[in-house]
C-alpha cells in the first residue's frame, strides 16, 4: 500500500443552518449547573470525568511512590516507619491497578468508542453514568481509610493467612476487600456497555473487519473483564466473609485453603495485566499508523493477536505461584502457556515496526511516546519470557527483578501509551493542541527517568534485594543503585508534571486543533473538536477501514434512504433532532432498529449511592446503613426498570 | 425493498439498506453479557467447592452428613417448573394478551417463592452453622448466593407484574418481560449445577 493522505474531514459533516443546530443543541445539552452535573449521561462528559478522576488517583499513587523511594534512597533510613511503608506500597499498587490504569482506559474508551464507531452515544448511557459514580465512590471508599488511620497494608494482592482477622485485626483489609468488590461492579458494568456498543452501535457499513484497532482492543479487554472480574470479587468477598462473619474459606485448620485464595486472586490477576495492556496496545495501533502516514500493517493479524492474548491470558495465572510447590506437570503447562503469549505480542510488535518501516514517520510527541513504549515493552517482554521459565523464576521471585519486570510492562507499557494518547486525543476533547516543545521535554524526562528508575532494579534483584522490605543495611552492595533509582523516580515524576502543565497551558493558549489536526483516518476526526453533544449530525456510512483516507463523502446516501425505515432515518439530521441513533446488526452491519438516547437522569447517581451505602454498612458492620443502601439502590434500579419501555425500543 | 448501490471498497460510499428483521434490542444483549459474568461467579464458587473437597480427607468435613435429597429434589422440580409459565407469558405478551401474562407471572412467582421458603426451612433444620468449617462455609455461601438471585428474581417479577397490571406493556414494547425471563431462566439453570455439586455429588464416594 502506498501512503495515503486525503484530509476530507472538514467536508465530512454538513454545515447546518443556525436554527437547526440550535434545536439540536437544546435537545442534547444537559441542564446547567449542579443538577446537570449529577444527571448527565453524555458519554463524552463521563469519559472526561473518568480520565480526570483517574489522573487524580495517579497523582496520589505517584506521591506514594516518591515516599517509598525517599525511604529506600539510603540504607537504614527512617523517612517512614515499617507500618507506613506497608500502607504506602499497598495503596500505591491498589491505586495504580484499580483506580488509575483500569479507569483511565475506560475513560478513553467511553469518550472515543461512540466517536470511532460513528454513533451518538454508548448502548447504555445511563449504565455508563452509573459505572462512573461507582468508580468514584469506590475510590473515595478506599481512600477514606486514611481518615481512620487504617489504609490497607497487606500488599495489593492481600494474601491470606496474613490478611485474616487473627493476624490483621484492624479495618485496613476490610477497606481493601470491600473496595475491590465495590470497584468490580464499575468495571463489569463498563465492560457490558463496551461489548454491546462495539457489536450493536457501529455505523452502517462498519463491519467488524473495518473497526478501528482501538475498538478491537477495548472489546478484547471487556471480554477479559467479563470472565475474570467475578473471580476477584469472589476472592475478596470470601476473604471479607472470613473476616466479618468468621467463615473458614482460607483457614487451613478448619479445612480451608490459603492456596485457593491465590488461585482465585490470580485467575483474575493475570488477565488483569492484559486488561490494562491490551487497550494500551490499541492506542499504539492508532497512533503509529497516523504518524507513519499509512495503514496499520497486518490489521487482521493484529486483531487476531488481541483475541489470542485474551484467550491465553486465562491459562497463565499459576506463573504467579511457581514458588508455592505444585505438581511439576501443572507448572510446566503454565510455564508453556506463559511463553506462548510472546507469539501474539511479537506479531503486534512486528506489525508496528513494519508500519513505521514502510511509512513516512513524523516525530510528534504521541509518536515519541509510542516509540518509547516499543523500547520499554521490548525489555518488559523479554524479562517476562525469562520469569516464565521455572528455574529462573525460582531464583528471582520476590526480588526486585520482579518489581522491575512488572513496572516495565505495567508502568512503561501502559502509562507511556496513555500519555501518548493524551497528546493524540486531548486536542479532540478540548479543541486545543498541546505544546509539542513541552511535550517532547516531558517525554524525554519520563523516558530517561523511567529507565534510570526501573532498569537498575533488575540488577538489584539479581543482587538479592527482596521486595516489600522497608529498609536494608548498608554494605550489601545495594546503596548506590538505590540512590540512583530514587533520583530517577524524581525525574520521572517531574516529566509527568510537565504534561500536566502542558494540559493546563493548552486549555487557554493552545493552538486551535481543527477537526483533524493529524490527518488521521478514523471517524472521531470527522467531527469538530470538541465534538457536538450529538457527535454526528449525520451518521456516516462506512466503506473501508480508513474512512477519512478513502475520500468518501460520508453522508451521500442519506437522501436515497430517507423515509424508508426508522433506523435509517435516524442516521440523518432527524436522528440528531430526536435523540435517536441507529442500532446495526448482521455481518454487513445494516441499520436494524432505533436506540432512543435517554435523557439526563439522577437514577444512576441514586443507585450508585445506594450501592455505596451497602458497602459502608458492611464495613462498619451496621445493618441500618446497609439496609438504607439496599433500599436506595433498589428504588433507583426499580425506577430505572420501570421506565425501560418508554426509553428503549 | 428497493435496489440500492452495492457496497464497494475505496472511494465510493457503501449504501446499506435496512435489515429485514429488526434484530434484538441492546438491552437483551446487555442482559446476556451480565448473565455470562454471573455464570463465571458461580463457576468460581463451585470450583472452589471442589478444590476444597479435593484436598479434604473426608467430605463433608467434621462429620457433617451429606445433605438430604428427597425434599430438595422435589423443590428442584418446583424451581425448574417456574420457568415454564414464563415461556408461555412471553408468548402471550408478544400477541398482546395481557391477562395471560399476568397469570403466567403470578404462577412463576408462587413456584419461586415456594422454593425460597423451602430453602429457609432447610437452613433452619441444618445441624451446622457457616462458621463450623470450610465445607459449611461453602455450603451456605453457594446456596445463599443462589437464594439471593432467586429473591432478586422474585422482586423483578413483582416489578414486571406491576407493569402488567398498570398496562405499561404491549405487544410491541415489553423488553422488561424478556429481560426478566432471561434472568429467571438463568437462575433456574444455575440451580441444576448447584444441586448436582452440593447435593448429588456429596453422596458420591
Amino acid at each position: 500500500m502506498t501512503t495515503i493522505a486525503q484530509p476530507s474531514a472538514d467536508a465530512a459533516q454538513p454545515v447546518l443552518p443556525g436554527e437547526v443546530e440550535e434545536a439540536m443543541e437544546r435537545r442534547w445539552r444537559d441542564a446547567p449547573g449542579i443538577p446537570g452535573f449529577f444527571a448527565s449521561v453524555d458519554h463524552k462528559k463521563i469519559g472526561v470525568r473518568y480520565m480526570v478522576t483517574a489522573f487524580v488517583f495517579f497523582f496520589l499513587a505517584g506521591v506514594q511512590a516518591l515516599f517509598l523511594r525517599a525511604q529506600l534512597a539510603q540504607p537504614d533510613a527512617h523517612v517512614v516507619g515499617p507500618q507506613a511503608y506497608n500502607e504506602l506500597f499497598t495503596m500505591h499498587g491498589v491505586t495504580m491497578i484499580f483506580l488509575f490504569n483500569t479507569p483511565v482506559l475506560a475513560g478513553f474508551g467511553n469518550y472515543l468508542l461512540p466517536l470511532m464507531l460513528g454513533t451518538r452515544d454508548m448502548a447504555f448511557p445511563r449504565l455508563n453514568a452509573f459505572s462512573y459514580w461507582i468508580f468514584l465512590f469506590s475510590g473515595l471508599f478506599m481512600y477514606s481509610s486514611y481518615l481512620f488511620g487504617s489504609p490497607p497494608d497487606g500488599g495489593w494482592f492481600a494474601y491470606v493467612p496474613l490478611t485474616e482477622k487473627a493476624y490483621s485485626p484492624g479495618l485496613n483489609l476490610d477497606f481493601w476487600a470491600l473496595g475491590v468488590a465495590f470497584i468490580g461492579i464499575s468495571t463489569t458494568v463498563g465492560a457490558i456497555n463496551f461489548i454491546v456498543t462495539a457489536f450493536k452501535m457501529r455505523a452502517p457499513g462498519m463491519t467488524l473487519n473495518r473497526m478501528p484497532m482501538f475498538v478491537w482492543s477495548i472489546l478484547a479487554m471487556a471480554f477479559m473483564v467479563i470472565f475474570s472480574v467475578p473471580i476477584v470479587t469472589l476472592a475478596s468477598m470470601l476473604l471479607e466473609f472470613d473476616r466479618l462473619f468468621g467463615t473458614k474459606f482460607f483457614l487451613a485448620a478448619a479445612g480451608g485453603s490459603a492456596l485457593l485464595y491465590q488461585h482465585l486472586f490470580w485467575f483474575w490477576g493475570h488477565p488483569e495485566v492484559y486488561i490494562l495492556f491490551v487497550p494500551a496496545t490499541g492506542m499504539i495501533s492508532m497512533i503509529i499508523p497516523t504518524f507513519s502516514r499509512r495503514p496499520l500493517a497486518g490489521y487482521v493479524w493484529v486483531a487476531t493477536s488481541l483475541v489470542a492474548i485474551s484467550f491465553i491470558s486465562f491459562g497463565v495465572w499459576v506463573h504467579h505461584m511457581f514458588a508455592t510447590g505444585m505438581p511439576a506437570l501443572a507448572m510446566s503447562f503454565f510455564s508453556a502457556a506463559s511463553l506462548l503469549i510472546a507469539i501474539p505480542s511479537g506479531v503486534q510488535f512486528f506489525a508496528w515496526i513494519s508500519t513505521m518501516w514502510h511509512g513516512r514517520v513524523r516525530w510528534t510527541t504521541p509518536m515519541l511516546f509510542a516509540l518509547g513504549f516499543l523500547l520499554i515493552f521490548l525489555l518488559g517482554g523479554i524479562t517476562g519470557v525469562m520469569v516464565a521459565v521455572l528455574p529462573f523464576d525460582w531464583q528471582v521471585t520476590d526480588s526486585y527483578f520482579i518489581v522491575a519486570h512488572f513496572h516495565y510492562v505495567l508502568n512503561g507499557a501502559v502509562v507511556f501509551p496513555i500519555f501518548g494518547a493524551l497528546y493524540y486525543w486531548v486536542p479532540k476533547i478540548t479543541g486545543r493542541l498541546l505544546s509539542e516543545r513541552l511535550g517532547k521535554w516531558s517525554f524525554w524526562m519520563m523516558f530517561v527517568g523511567f529507565n534510570v528508575t526501573f532498569f537498575p532494579m533488575h540488577v538489584l534483584g539479581l543482587l538479592g534485594m527482596p521486595r516489600r522490605v522497608w529498609t536494608y543495611s548498608a554494605g550489601l552492595g545495594w546503596d548506590g543503585l538505590n540512590l540512583l533509582i530514587s533520583i530517577g523516580s524524581g525525574v520521572f515524576a517531574l516529566g509527568t508534571l510537565l504534561t500536566v502543565a502542558n494540559l493546563v497551558w493548552a486549555r487557554r493558549r493552545g493552538a486551535p486543533a481543527g477537526a483533524d489536526p493529524w490527518d488521521a483516518d478514523s471517524l472521531e476526526w470527522s467531527v469538530s473538536s470538541p465534538p457536538p453533544h450529538w457527535n454526528f449530525t449525520t451518521i456516516p456510512s462506512v466503506a473501508g477501514r480508513h474512512p477519512l483516507w478513502e475520500g468518501a463523502a460520508l453522508d451521500e446516501h442519506r437522501e436515497a434512504l430517507a423515509g424508508e425505515d426508522d433506523a435509517v432515518e435516524s442516521m440523518g439530521g432527524a436522528g440528531a433532532l430526536t435523540r435517536t441513533t441507529p442500532i446495526t446488526g448482521g455481518l454487513d452491519t445494516r441499520p436494524e432498529r432505533l436506540l432512543v438516547v435517554p435523557r439526563e437522569t439522577y437514577l444512576p447517581f441514586v443507585a450508585a449511592l445506594g450501592v455505596a451505602a451497602v458497602f459502608v454498612g458492611m464495613l462498619v458492620d451496621a445493618a441500618l446503613v446497609g439496609g438504607v443502601g439496599v433500599l436506595l439502590g433498589a428504588i433507583g434500579i426499580v425506577w430505572w426498570g420501570w421506565r425501560t419501555e418508554e426509553d428503549l425500543v | 425493498m428497493t435496489a440500492l448501490p452495492v457496497p464497494v471498497q475505496g472511494s465510493t460510499v457503501a449504501v446499506v439498506p435496512p435489515q429485514g428483521s429488526p434484530g434484538r434490542p441492546v438491552g437483551w444483549w446487555g442482559m446476556l453479557v451480565l448473565i455470562a459474568t454471573e455464570a463465571v461467579l458461580f463457576l468460581g464458587l463451585l470450583s472452589s467447592y471442589f478444590f476444597l473437597r479435593a484436598q479434604a480427607r473426608e467430605w463433608p468435613l467434621g462429620g457433617i452428613k451429606p445433605p438430604e435429597l428427597t425434599r430438595i429434589s422435589i423443590f428442584t422440580v418446583v424451581l425448574l417448573a417456574s420457568s415454564v409459565p414464563l415461556f408461555w407469558g412471553e408468548h402471550a405478551i408478544a400477541r398482546g394478551r395481557m391477562r395471560q401474562l399476568r397469570v403466567a407471572l403470578l404462577l412463576s412467582f408462587v413456584l419461586g417463592l415456594a422454593f425460597i421458603v423451602n430453602q429457609g426451612v432447610e437452613y433452619r433444620d441444618l445441624t451446622f452453622g457457616w462458621r463450623d468449617n470450610a465445607y459449611a462455609s461453602a455450603f451456605y455461601v453457594i446456596t445463599g448466593l443462589h437464594g439471593l438471585h432467586v429473591v432478586v428474581g422474585l422482586l423483578m417479577n413483582l416489578v414486571v407484574q406491576l407493569k402488567a397490571w398498570k398496562n405499561r406493556l404491549s405487544a410491541e414494547r415489553h423488553l422488561t418481560v424478556k429481560l426478566f425471563s432471561l434472568y429467571w431462566h438463568f437462575v433456574d439453570v444455575v440451580w441444576i449445577f448447584v444441586f448436582s455439586s452440593l447435593y448429588l455429588s456429596a453422596h458420591l464416594r
